[in-house]
């Protein structure tokens, strides 16, 4: 019954963001042009670095393709979806109308993080889904209907991570209030997602799969297509990701006790 | 709008600048540590060099290489751009125009008087540089190093421009921040801050040769990593300055043209 609720609340707030997004017409289709061109600037090195190697880190040409193909669809859930509502939650912090959110019937956490969609990132959905074609054209065979199912299945967990790092950061606005700084801070490390985590070394590789799981969100599900992905990696990621989920939703439920309104 | 007014008022703007720039000392340490691209890029072109040298480059010229895009990057920064659409878009532009300096001159100022607190978030990345590797990869020639300080000042304005011109295109289209946006995904692919230009294929190179982006960060960094002898770097900071002065016209145009256009609404 509350599911159902819920996925009826998450309809209605897609409506309405699209109403919103419709208004700037021209940014639709600039925003899109412009995610291609980020898109490119990705692939570009593997061009030049796959011309004078056949591997990279134990990758071939078209397995960082993979790689590459998630992290510009997880991209696209970032930018389209996490980020801006969570800008929007530091404003409501900021100006105190985060009242009128308290005080709505539903979760407060679920209606800030859905409160911005912006459907048009759908353009990372289709560079991703055309550069997985690419990629599979180049390393010649498809992918298993298990592989699919795993990789689809480490997407959902690894939007629900970023979804967690992202209320993690915000929850620090409702101490510290000027956070946006921190939120491209988080969308700049997130850049280091678009090479497989073996090219990282040393500590780097170790905050990447367990602080910061940048592992668990492209290249495992890069594995899983490929169907290399040991099964006991795979589940842990799942069981990570819960624990990401419950941590970030503790540290909301306490920051949001700390919270004073600023004016009304 | 004389020189000698300018000159008058250039060490207040200056000032004004640094004031600013300390006053949100936190905010640009954020910004200099989400600059992560050189390092994201280093570590892909380490993983690359680990099984043997891209051409001249290896593990030490490698990191010479990325850290110098950073400090490069820091040093010649600009934000005009985004300065000029919230400007134009709430009519604050007008009192600038009130002003006896040319905005231009304004704005420059303020990156300048920038440039302590950068250089300051930068040493830390140039001293670890030079522990990592030691002052193997950098060039040993005098005359390089006072070309190279030329073609900072150029990569700065060269980087100054392009922001002032773009931002002037908000007068004609609401906002240009988009297309900054697209400026930047070109920079970052022709500029040498992903890929040293040398390793480019000849296609692309002679591509990126005739593109403003190559001087706007890759000639710094190739010239402090020794990678021109003397003759090729005169020939190349030869070519940036035509850059310059190419996009000098360019500015003067489109903001004599951009300004008729102004209409302060609130400010």
């Amino acid at each position: 019954m509350t599911v159902l609720r819920y996925l009826r609340l998450l309809g209605v707030q897609l409506r309405a963001s699209t109403v919103l997004g419709m208004q700037y017409r021209v940014d639709f289709v600039l925003d899109g042009i412009i995610e291609v061109f980020w898109a490119i600037t990705s692939i570009v090195p593997l061009f030049v670095v796959y011309s004078a190697r056949a591997s990279v880190a134990g990758w071939s040409f078209g397995e960082s393709l993979l790689v590459v193909g998630w992290f510009t669809l997880l991209g696209g859930v970032l930018e389209g979806a996490i980020s801006p509502s969570l800008f929007n939650v530091v404003e409501h912090i900021r100006k105190g109308t985060l009242d009128f959110v308290l005080l709505k019937p539903a979760d407060a956490q679920f209606l800030v993080c859905t409160a911005r969609l912006q459907p048009w990132r759908a353009v990372n959905v289709a560079t991703a889904v055309a550069i997985f074609v690419y990629a599979f054209r180049s390393l010649g065979h498809g992918p298993s209907w298990l592989g699919i199912a795993m990789s689809l299945a480490l997407l959902a967990a690894s939007t629900a991570v970023l979804f967690s790092l992202g209320i993690l950061t915000v929850s620090a606005a409702f101490y510290v209030v000027r956070i946006d700084n921190l939120m491209h801070l988080f969308i700049s490390i997130f850049d280091a997602a678009r090479w497989p985590s073996s090219v990282f070394r040393g500590a780097l590789r170790f905050v990447f799969t367990f602080v910061i799981p940048l592992a668990l969100m492209t290249t495992y599900p890069a594995q899983a297509l490929l169907g290399k992905l040991p099964l006991s990696t795979f589940v842990f990621s799942l069981l990570g990701a819960l624990i990401f989920v419950g941590i970030s939703r503790a540290v909301w439920l306490h920051s949001i006790g700390k919270y004073t309104s600023a004016s009304s | 709008m004389s020189v000698r007014s300018t000159v008058h008022a250039l060490p207040t703007l200056l000032r004004v600048g640094f004031a600013g720039a300390v006053a949100y000392r936190a905010e640009m340490f954020v910004w200099a540590l989400a600059t992560t691209m050189p390092l994201i890029m280093l570590a892909l072109w380490l993983a690359v060099a680990r099984e043997a040298p891209m051409g001249r480059l290896g593990k030490p010229e490698l990191i010479a290489y990325f850290l110098a895009t950073f400090v490069v990057r820091q040093l010649t920064a600009s934000w005009v751009c985004w300065n000029i659409n919230s400007e134009v878009r709430d009519g604050t532009l007008a009192m600038r125009l009130l002003r006896p300096v040319h905005p231009l001159v304004a704005y420059a100022a303020e990156n300048i008087a920038a440039i302590p607190v950068r250089g300051l978030v930068s040493l830390p990345i140039a001293i670890a540089a030079l522990l990592l590797v030691g002052t193997g990869p950098l060039t040993r020639d005098p005359a390089l190093w006072i070309v190279w300080a030329i073609s900072m000042l150029g990569a700065w304005l060269v980087t100054l421009f392009t922001n002032f011109a773009i931002g002037c295109l908000s007068l004609f289209l609401e906002s240009s921040i988009k297309l900054m946006d697209v400026w930047f995904s070109l920079f970052l692919v022709f500029s040498g801050y992903l890929i040293p230009i040398e390793l480019f294929p000849p296609g692309m190179r002679a591509v990126g040769d005739w593109l403003p982006f190559r001087y706007q960060m890759g000639l710094p960094v190739e010239l402090m990593t020794g990678a021109h002898d003397r003759a090729a770097a005169f020939a190349l900071l030869g070519r940036q300055w035509l850059v310059v002065a190419v996009l000098g016209g360019v500015v003067a145009f489109v903001w004599r043209r951009g300004l008729g256009r102004f209409a302060a609404y609130g400010g």
